[in-house]
């Protein structure tokens, strides 16, 4: 191995003096033995991100996957080779919803589900909007888009710890405002604890991620010939026209890996409700993932625990699966 | 071609073997002396900062070192990260020799069978088992089981009270018994300020405090085999008690029920909250700005008003335990190391730092701890504490029961009834997420 690529090394210098000799016209590429370049060398490239996506993310995952069939306890964490093997028993325990463990899994991951839906679907609405609105030249648009993208820029648990001060009942920013300065609640409302928890964690969130959302549609809205619009314009489309008609349609591609992205990232966020409400969420914003964190670490049941996560893997590979045929779909018919 | 192929399969199956064979479950072996000048040192976060923690024991460390040779490399672990940190230590095999824990963890971690069991012999190896004060020990591990790690730092729970509250209300003493904390605590509830105060949403505290006053109803949340109760009619009473000083008693504002980072403390030194139920609380209130004369700490209440055994309990046996890693390689260091933490003169200078209470019996003895607020704990320690369940699920309690007073704290601040009945259901719902 090393030989052959000290030849080729050389080779490709010498080829280099050559041309350069030669009145600097480019004959070829550096040449590498065809052998090489035709089989072995992408993977040889490949090797290193191999390699390291196996032990960052397919070992682990593998046993995560050996832990679930297994009664894993505290008795087991010093040698967890040797906790017994449970067969399904973890998934029966997981998915068991008349039992407390399956309906409480059930009823974090139905919480997860109403949470993804606004927090993403408001995520996309304002960074959309956002980028479309930025889209004209006008002063002061350069220090918008920078303001805009604040909150991805900050480190979660500063941000996220700061939003959990202004969420405080007694000495919190949000009531002050809300109860004290505009009057709009008749007491002052807890958001950390109780019915109210959902909405203090779908704020967070979407704030936290509409940025995101913002930087890729503006990245999209770049790539649109601004032709169609003169023309649309001159055949007298308004502007909510020329955004249904040619800014969506135009975006669509970017907007489904976006929407992919966000849902995913937000299914399984575990930062935001864990800086929010420490380790034990309030019951209506249970998220799955402190949910399985809890089950797992803080009540070291990790073979239930293993078990939640598989479950929560495989219904995320179905949903991004059919989320990815539909759309390919709809993206062959549109070239059709 | 096959070169290229044959080295990738070959990287790839070494990587694949050393990952699996890596992860394949922590040393089970004892410990050796492999390293006999070395030691790593897990110390918790016991003062005010992490920082002065390191300053407190870093000439400790080295005297130590001065008298064996043996240098100690200190981390000091903050309490949100210790559990997963050990936890993390354990799974892998790798961790510090000797490492601090807290005294509730104990027969969990005793279960994962990484500890060093404190044998007769061991103990002698750091001056006997009868230099500690029997609860400590027992709040240690199992019982019936060599302990999992020794004494370090003793606390009890006592109720602080605010002087000059107590004097604008006209009341004399602190009280005695539940009945009178509520009838005081109801004098004291008014013009923005409250009677007590509470941390709702602190798993640990809930427990702590609905643990004593289940005691006091009768009520274990285990059975004798271990299997949780936590639906009898004492602990169902008990944690009723403590919602009511919230729901009905209105001695506690709504807003405690979101606490979790000691804002009760801030309260209490502030003047709003007249009363608080808290372990060792004298440095943190001194930080806050108030003066020693400024508080007094009187026992916790119980219902006869005479603390003692039985449904006289009135605080948990708090602390901090010092255990040693099984799989040390300096196993003789870690002892000496034990030793000398837990001799006289480390006992007396540590805990009066921290204003704890020493678990060994002769440094207890010492002057510095008969002050009107330490004689409070050191007496409830030695007379009416007891400590929580040494079950190995009992970090699973915790979260359990925990959440439960939490969700129950969230109903009595939104105003939403709280009866026997809600919070049995509560329980009931806890008890059944118990897994093993």
């Amino acid at each position: 191995m090393t030989a052959t690529v000290t030849t080729d090394s050389l080779t490709e210098k010498s080829d280099r003096v050559t041309s350069r000799g030669s009145g600097g016209a480019r004959r070829r590429l550096p040449r590498i033995p065809d052998r090489i370049r035709q089989g072995g060398l992408p993977y040889l490239l490949l090797l290193p991100a191999v390699l390291l996506e196996l032990l960052v993310h397919v070992i682990p995952m593998i046993i995560g996957i050996v832990m679930s069939f297994r009664q894993f306890t505290q008795f087991y964490i010093n040698n967890w080779g040797g906790a017994p093997w449970s067969g399904f028993d973890n998934y029966k325990i997981a998915v068991d919803f008349n039992a407390p463990i399956g309906e409480a899994l059930l009823h974090s991951f139905l919480v997860t589900c109403v949470f993804t839906f606004f927090a993403v679907g408001l995520a996309w609405l304002f960074g959309v909007a956002a980028a479309i609105m930025l889209q004209e030249n006008f002063r002061g648009r350069g220090f918008l888009r920078a303001i805009f993208l604040v909150p991805y820029a900050l480190p979660v648990y500063a941000a996220v710890i700061t939003w959990a001060f202004m969420f405080q009942r007694d000495n919190g920013l949000i009531n002050h405002v809300l109860h004290d300065q505009l009057g709009i609640t008749d007491q002052p409302s807890f958001w950390l604890i109780g019915d109210n928890s959902i909405y203090a964690l779908i704020i967070v969130s979407v704030w936290k991620g509409w940025p995101f959302a913002f930087l890729i549609v503006m990245a999209g809205l770049q790539n649109i010939p601004r032709e169609l619009y003169e023309a649309a314009s001159i055949d007298g489309a308004g502007i909510w026209q020329q955004i249904r008609k040619i800014t969506l349609p135009s975006l669509r591609p970017v907007n489904q890996v976006l929407v992919l992205v966000l849902f995913l990232w937000t299914f399984n966020d575990f930062n935001t409700p864990y800086v929010l409400f420490g380790k034990a969420a309030p019951e209506n914003a249970d998220l799955i993932s402190i949910h399985i964190y809890q089950s797992s670490f803080v009540t070291w049941n990790f073979g239930t625990g293993s078990a939640m996560s598989v479950l929560l893997l495989l219904f995320l590979l179905v949903v991004t699966a059919v989320y990815l045929l539909i759309t390919s779909r709809g993206r062959k018919g549109a070239d059709a | 071609m096959r070169n290229i192929r044959a080295a990738a399969a070959v990287t790839l199956a070494i990587s694949i073997a050393a990952g699996v064979t890596g992860c394949g479950g922590g040393s089970t072996s004892g410990g050796s002396n492999d390293s006999p000048k070395t030691l790593t040192y897990w110390a918790s976060n016991q003062g005010p900062s992490i920082e002065a923690d390191k300053k407190i024991l870093a000439p400790e460390l080295k005297k130590f070192e001065e008298q064996t040779g043996i240098k100690v490399k200190l981390e000091v672990v903050p309490w949100a990260d210790l559990l997963n940190r050990i936890l993390a230590a354990t799974t892998s095999g790798q961790g510090p020799d000797v490492l601090n824990i807290g005294n509730t963890w104990s027969a969990s971690l005793q279960a994962t069978g990484a500890l060093l069991p404190w044998s007769k012999e061991n103990f002698d190896a750091i001056g006997g088992r009868d230099r500690f004060v029997d609860s400590a020990v027992a709040s240690a591990g199992a019982e019936g089981q060599d302990p999992a790690a020794v004494p370090l730092y003793s606390l009890a729970y006592a109720l602080y009270y605010n002087k000059k509250s107590f004097a604008e209300a006209g009341i004399e003493k602190p009280p005695a018994t539940w009945d009178e904390l509520v009838a005081d605590g109801k004098k004291l509830s008014k013009d923005g300020k409250w009677g007590l105060g509470a941390e709702g949403a602190n798993l640990s505290n809930n427990i702590h405090q609905t643990f004593v006053l289940g005691q006091q109803h009768g009520a274990d949340f285990f059975d004798a085999d271990g299997k949780p109760t936590f639906t009898s009619d004492g602990a169902v009473a008990a944690v009723k008690q403590y919602i009511d000083f919230m729901a009905k008693d209105k001695i506690i504002a709504p807003g405690n029920a979101e606490y979790a980072q000691n804002q009760s403390l801030t309260d209490f030194a502030k003047g709003k909250t007249a009363m608080v139920l808290w372990q060792a609380a004298a440095s943190t209130f001194a930080s806050q700005g108030m003066k020693p004369e400024d508080w007094g700490a009187a026992p916790v209440p119980v219902a006869s008003g005479t603390p003692g055994e039985g449904k006289n309990v009135n605080s948990m046996v708090a602390g901090i335990n010092m255990a040693v890693f099984k799989n040390t390689k300096n196993i003789d260091g870690a002892k000496k190391f034990v030793k000398f933490m837990t001799s006289d003169a480390e006992q007396k200078l540590l805990n009066k730092t921290y204003g704890s209470i020493p678990p060994v019996k002769t440094a207890q003895a010492d002057e510095a701890f008969s002050a009107p607020d330490l004689a409070v704990l050191r007496d409830t320690l030695a007379k009416s504490a007891a400590p929580l369940p040494q079950v190995p699920n009992e970090s699973q309690f915790e979260t359990a029961v925990g959440t439960a007073v939490k969700e129950l704290w969230a109903d009595a601040a939104a105003g939403r009834p709280v009866t026997t009945e809600s919070v049995k259901a509560r329980l009931e719902k806890a008890q059944q997420t118990m897994q093993q």
